[in-house]
């Protein structure tokens, strides 16, 4: 059966935010005592508890503290950590606010149809909902087999989750951190290097001589240990080289700022490939030694002079020159970052195998100040019978794409595999989604609705009422990661170290963490042999055994750091013999993988669409003081950013007589309008072909008491996707946004519901 | 172009965009202390010269004003403390480089000295006063013989407070508008001015009322002298200073300041007086009313507009 | 002893990890801060400008918010600190409207509150809230007296200015340029 899933503003009792009201003598009331949680703690009176933050996906290590009555007041970074070496970043330091936040999820929620067909959440007790949930997942388990479940999982607390999917039976497993974020990135560098960048990136910004950013706007991109390497490079005065066509916080540090014409990256990388082996300032015995196809690139890049790119990026010939022999000069300490969020115009691989050619030419992959090789600890998985081999999967969606070159599964892939076509013999039916929302992080809302709406059941985890969860049939109420254990934290740096995460204070409220949710569910669903243990301290303390040390040692120290198996940070450096991962075994600068699939072997430049007359390209990217959509109810952050602005050149403010901070609508190219008004910022730092907004704001769920209705969701005016062919990234970049002064009074049918 | 914001969203109530902390209260506060002050000055001047005769208004009715004027002006000056509870804490300590600690000193002896002022006249006033207790008798007495001393601390007081209400906004450099030592005369001659025309108003003897508005007329000629002083002051200063001059000079202050204080409530009744001294009739409450209103304005302006004006860095 | 901060413009990202560090550190109520980051851009597209400033009490020399203060709350302490005994406050706002760079605020509670640099930490040896958190440790805090404290290197390699000097409150934080 296939119901239309209304969009619900999760309605459960309690009282909304009540105003602070002032008392009519400023002091509280009458007395002369000092409030509860007035003034500083000092530290010998708060108890630290290890916690690895879940603000985003650094996942720095840190204390939370917590004082005598109970009460959390602060987060601080774990000194031994190499991802935050003791400092947060703002995000971390306000993930109290997490906790705190009065709008969070309270109860598992069922829909629930009344008579007249009006469609509300009924509060539910955790065994109703999970008996729930397990009905129906055990239904389509019998009726069309376990691969027709989706899970969408995003954030260290999705592990449990994926650990029970796949025991179900199912490989449909993603996150929007793949198509619609480092995926064409991972895909060139494999191609390039055999090997791929992950996260945190191995890129060695700390001792780099010269840092040359396309689009990464580090400082707003507030990943942790790239924002605080960057400010030792500055120290050290390296040279920075940001490519922007907004004045990015990374421009204004830079010695060198191009700004460049959107979507033509790829003519600057090949102009300064042009220049570098023309000049010959590439690093001949690196080239020599490991490199495969330099002939073919010298002769792909011959006419890819700095005069053409001048005439495609408007960036001058003699800057390109100038900042080509600057990258010479520095290597092979010259890291070309290869960006994160790299899914903009499609041709998105192919922009990231020119920065890894660059590289590459530089000398600068497995070379102090450029790529170091990360190690990790492995922690053995707690023993578990075989997962069941499932026999379909999404990609059945794509008879004729085989995407071989994914290396993760596509959200959007999975979007298009729940929509029923001609092609599947059977669609996707089920999702969980956990930790992700969905209807800021995908593109092209209107496919991920029309996706939901061919679904039997949708199950939301999630802490905060956000978008996705209005759309849930059952929602269940996470606790938040200040609340609770989740799998130790082992992740690939330049020291390998594990980071405990335990909880610092009872789970608020009826919320319960994900392993608790996953085991029950699974003892639901016969799956009880994948969960032998009693509670996850059990298999973090089995785990941490293995590679010697313990739960209660971790306890201690939140964070373990391990030596280094072998002494290879560096592992280029000296030219030693060394097999890549490539089918050449060499760096390939022409591709023979891409050239097997028939893409370029070596990245070309091609021309994106451009605005037409009263349109600007509708760039977005990161606050420092946020992350994505999951901080902007956050009352800590919301104080230091409350909405997100649409920035405008004066020139164009002029032309339309906007006003600074005057709100406006934005409509894109296929006429879909912002819900929300947007606050106008008229400025400098942004070029009059475009504007810029922070990604994550223009909430819709009412429950987000401070959120709704704040700013504007770049996400709804995301409709055009490009894309990439080679590995079905989500080009975001290319849409189109025109102004609208006066309200457009859309009737909005959900605020009457 | 050049843009400057807060990146961190800062947005505090009463500071942000711009400092509003005082409101009502202090420029009422400031006004009645004025008054005050040139009610009893000006009482106690016409004592000193052995006036109190052709003087009966201003020496003895018109000073029943100044206590409740100034009980009215400490209670506003209480509402709009936030941590009221702590209100004692101002009598604790003398701070001599905090106006507002001597201002508080000063108004606590002034207030009861002002009462005392009054009941000594009470029985001359309303003949038909008992005073019920004798020591009350006693001290009446005591105090009608040291009359002459007793005025002369009174002009004293009086002359602190009227400066005070001034030197308490120019005291802080913060505000470029108020950054002036032409404030404290300022407000001091006009608040004298205020004295007076509560004076006149009370006044029922034509010649008393003569020479209160001969006086006035030269108060109101300094106050105006005081003002395009100030200006010219502002004009020749640092930018912050133009700045603010510019709020009185077309901006936002432009009419309040130059229509309602310097027309109707300095020239114009500038103007009625002396057209009364020539012998015309005029009347009697127009005057010294105006005053009054522009008095008020005056203070409720510079308190508004100096809260605006700021270090630019 | 004198206790000053040194803010380097030229790494500072504007990033506001200070205000909030600031804010669970001292318990400083959601809508009120007591340090705050101001951005300033000069120039035109594409040759431009821009200082992030991470701002907060000057604990000035010359304190206007001290002297005009009719109770003593605002006081002086060791190394220059210039902090309010929130008991002593009455909250007749003179120090806020003495103060050019509007560092102080009304407590929800009453009383006036702002930058004490942490004096609570910094007793016991420890840095201010915000200095330990900065990623990108662009604030560096220390006694002017020593020469060898953080601040007074960075203020002894690197050429820096005040805010508002012209106020003559000789304040103590230093913008590295
Ligand atoms: N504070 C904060 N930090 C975060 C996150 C967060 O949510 N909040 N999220 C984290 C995650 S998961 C990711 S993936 C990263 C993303 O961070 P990045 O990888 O740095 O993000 P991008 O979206 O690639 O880059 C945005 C920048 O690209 C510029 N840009 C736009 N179009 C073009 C173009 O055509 N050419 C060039 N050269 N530049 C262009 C924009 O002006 C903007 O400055 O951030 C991470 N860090
Ligand atoms: N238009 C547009 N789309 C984008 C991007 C963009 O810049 N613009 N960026 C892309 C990128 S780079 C990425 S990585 C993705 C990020 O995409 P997402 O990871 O989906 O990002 P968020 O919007 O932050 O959604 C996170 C959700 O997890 C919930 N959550 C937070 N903590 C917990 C927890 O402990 N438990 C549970 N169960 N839930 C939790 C939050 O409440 C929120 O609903 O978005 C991509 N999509
Ligand atoms: S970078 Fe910030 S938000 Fe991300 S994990 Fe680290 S502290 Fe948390
Ligand atoms: S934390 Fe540091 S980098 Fe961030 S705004 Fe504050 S001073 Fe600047
Ligand atoms: S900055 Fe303001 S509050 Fe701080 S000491 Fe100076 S004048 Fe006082
Ligand atoms: S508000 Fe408090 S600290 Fe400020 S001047 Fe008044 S009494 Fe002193
Ligand atoms: S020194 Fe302490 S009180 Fe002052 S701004 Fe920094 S954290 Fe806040
Ligand atoms: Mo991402």
């Amino acid at each position: 059966m296939k119901t239309r899933r209304d969009f619900i503003k999760i309605s459960t009792a309690g009282a909304g935010a009540t105003a602070l009201g002032f008392s009519a003598l400023g002091a509280k009331g009458f007395s002369f005592f000092e409030s509860d949680k007035q003034g500083p703690v000092s530290d010998e009176d708060l108890t630290p508890y290890p916690t690895y933050c879940e603000v985003c996906f650094w996942k720095c290590a840190g204390w939370t503290y917590v004082d005598k009555k109970g009460e959390i007041r602060k987060i601080i970074g774990n000194n031994d950590d190499p991802h935050c070496n003791g400092r947060l970043c703002p995000r971390g330091t306000g993930g109290v606010g997490m906790y705190y936040d009065e709008d969070r999820l309270k109860t598992p929620l069922i829909r629930e149809t009344k008579a007249d067909g009006t469609q509300y959440y009924r509060k539910a007790s955790w065994d109703e909902a999970l008996d729930l949930v397990a009905e129906k997942m055990d239904k389509l388990r019998k009726e069309h087999g376990p691969e027709c479940l989706a899970l969408f999982s995003h954030g260290s607390g999705g592990k449990m989750l994926t650990h029970l999917v796949k025991a179900f039976g199912t490989p449909n497993i993603t996150a929007p951190s793949f198509a619609q974020c480092r995926g064409p990135r991972e895909v060139a560098f494999t191609a390039t290097f055999g090997e791929d960048v992950m996260s945190p990136e191995r890129t060695d910004i700390r001792d780099t001589k010269c840092l040359v950013l396309i689009g990464s706007h580090i400082g707003e991109n507030m990943h942790n240990g790239q924002i605080q390497e960057m400010s030792h490079a500055i120290e050290n005065k390296a040279t920075i080289i940001t490519v922007d066509p907004r004045f990015s916080t990374a421009a204004s540090h830079s010695k060198y700022w191009l700004p460049i014409k959107p979507a033509t990256d790829i003519a600057l990388l090949l102009a300064w490939i042009h220049v570098i082996i023309n000049e010959e300032l590439y690093d001949k015995d690196y080239i020599e030694k490991y490199a495969f196809g330099f002939d073919e690139l010298k002769e792909h890049v011959k006419n890819n002079t700095p005069e053409w790119a001048y005439g495609i990026t408007t960036i001058e010939p003699h800057i390109i020159r100038a900042t080509a022999r600057e990258m010479a000069a520095a290597a092979p300490s010259t890291l070309v970052h290869p960006g994160r969020h790299v899914t903009w115009y499609g041709d998105d691989t192919q922009r990231s195998r020119a920065i890894a050619i660059l590289n590459a030419l530089l000398g600068s992959w497995g070379r102090r100040g450029g790529f170091y090789n990360p190690e990790k600890v492995h922690l053995p998985t707690f023993p578990h019978p075989p997962y069941p081999k499932p026999t379909r999967s999404w990609k059945d969606a794509y008879p004729d794409n085989k995407y071989n070159l994914v290396t993760e599964v596509l959200s959007t892939g999975i979007c298009d595999a729940t929509i029923p076509n001609a092609d599947l013999n059977c669609h996707l039916r089920g999702w969980i989604v956990y930790g992700t929302n969905l209807m800021a992080s995908l593109p092209d809302q209107r496919k991920t609705l029309e996706a939901i709406n061919n679904l039997d059941f949708l199950v939301v985890i999630d802490t905060m009422p956000m978008d996705i969860t209005g759309y849930a049939d059952v929602v269940l109420p996470e606790c938040t990661y200040l609340e609770r254990y989740d799998f130790v934290r082992t992740s690939p740096h330049r020291e390998p170290a594990l980071a405990l995460r335990m909880p610092a204070v009872q789970p608020k409220y009826d919320s319960k963490p994900n392993w608790w949710i996953a085991k029950n569910l699974a003892s639901r669903l016969g799956l009880e042999a994948y969960f032998k243990w009693d509670k996850i301290e059990d298999v973090i303390d089995w785990q941490l055994k293995q590679v010697g040390s313990s739960l209660e040692e971790m306890q201690r120290i939140g964070v373990k750091k391990f030596k280094r198996e072998y002494d290879d940070l560096f592992w280029l450096e000296g030219l030693p013999d060394f097999e890549f991962n490539t089918n050449t075994g060499k760096i390939e600068l022409y591709s023979t993988e891409l050239a097997n699939e028939e893409f370029d072997p070596i990245p070309k430049y091609t021309h994106h669409p451009e605005p037409e007359q009263g349109y600007y390209r509708l760039n977005y990217g990161r606050a420092p003081m946020h992350t994505f959509s999951r901080t902007s109810n956050n009352h800590n952050l919301w104080d230091l950013m409350d909405e997100n602005s649409v920035w405008i050149n004066p020139k164009v403010a002029d032309l339309w007589e906007i006003k600074n901070n005057q709100y406006i609508w934005l409509k894109n190219q296929d006429g879909v309008v912002s819900s929300f008004p947007v606050k106008a910022r008229v400025t400098e730092r942004i070029r009059w072909d475009s504007v810029y907004m922070v990604h994550g704001f223009g909430h819709t769920n009412k429950k987000l008491t401070r959120a709704y209705g704040k700013g504007g969701s770049d996400s709804e005016l995301v409709t055009r996707v490009v894309m990439d062919p080679i590995m079905g990234g989500t080009g975001m970049r290319g849409n189109f946004v025109t102004f609208i002064l006066e309200n457009p009074a859309k009737e909005n049918k959900e605020d009457k519901a | 172009m050049k843009e400057e914001l807060f990146v961190s969203g800062r947005n505090i109530p009463n500071i942000d965009p711009y400092l509003n902390i005082w409101h009502w209260e202090i420029p009422l506060y400031l006004f009645l202390g004025g008054l005050a002050a040139g009610l009893i000055f000006f009482a106690a001047y016409f004592v000193v010269r052995g006036k109190e005769k052709e003087m009966p208004a201003t020496v003895k009715w018109a000073p029943m004003i100044a206590p409740i004027a100034l009980i009215v002006g400490l209670s506003a000056l209480f509402l709009d403390l936030s941590h009221k509870l702590y209100f004692w804490q101002l009598y604790t300590t003398i701070r001599f480089s905090s106006p507002m600690s001597w201002g508080a000193w000063t108004l606590l002896l002034i207030t009861p000295l002002s009462m005392i002022w009054v009941a000594s006249y009470m029985r001359d006033m309303f003949p038909k006063w008992d005073w019920k207790f004798k020591f009350l008798y006693k001290f009446e007495a005591w105090v009608i013989s040291v009359r002459k001393p007793f005025a002369w601390v009174m002009m004293i007081l009086a002359l602190i407070l009227g400066v005070y209400t001034g030197i308490l906004l120019s005291a802080f450099n913060a505000r470029p508008l108020w950054n002036t030592s032409i404030l404290g005369p300022l407000f001091l001659v006009s608040g004298f001015s205020t004295g007076l025309a509560a004076a006149i108003w009370m006044s029922k003897d034509k010649n008393e009322r003569k020479v209160l508005s001969r006086i006035d007329l030269i108060f109101i000629g300094v106050e105006l002298f005081l003002i395009i002083h100030l200006f010219m002051g502002f004009m020749a200063g640092t930018a912050v200073a133009t700045e603010a001059a510019a709020l009185f000079l077309g901006g936002q202050f432009t009419i309040s300041f130059w229509v309602f204080v310097v027309l109707l409530g300095l020239i114009f009744p500038a103007t009625l007086e002396t057209i009364e001294l020539w012998g015309y009739h005029v009347p009697k409450w127009m005057p010294p009313a105006l005053i009054l209103f522009g008095g008020l304005m005056f203070r409720f302006v510079m308190v508004e507009a100096g809260q605006i004006t700021r270090f630019l860095y | 002893m004198r206790y000053a901060m040194a803010i380097d413009t030229l790494k500072c990202v504007g990033c506001g990890d200070c205000v909030v560090a600031c804010q669970t550190e001292n318990n400083v109520p959601h809508g009120y801060c007591r340090d705050w980051i101001v951005e300033n851009v000069n120039g035109t597209y594409p040759s431009l400008d821009l200082e992030f400033r991470s701002e907060r009490c000057n604990h000035c020399d010359n304190a206007p918010c001290v002297r005009c203060c009719p109770t003593g709350a605002s006081h002086i302490e060791k190394g220059g600190i210039v902090v309010v005994t929130h008991d002593e406050c009455i909250g007749c706002g003179a120090c806020i409207q003495s103060c050019p760079y509007d560092a102080r605020y009304q407590h929800p509670d009453g009383y006036v509150d702002k930058c004490t640099f942490c004096m609570h930490r910094v007793e016991k040896g420890q840095n201010p809230a915000c200095v330990d958190v900065c990623p990108t440790e662009c604030l560096h805090f220390g006694d002017l007296d020593d020469p060898n404290s953080k601040v007074s290197l960075a203020l002894k390699n690197r050429t820096h200015k005040v805010l508002a000097p012209e106020a003559g409150t000789k304040p103590q934080l230093y913008f590295l340029t």
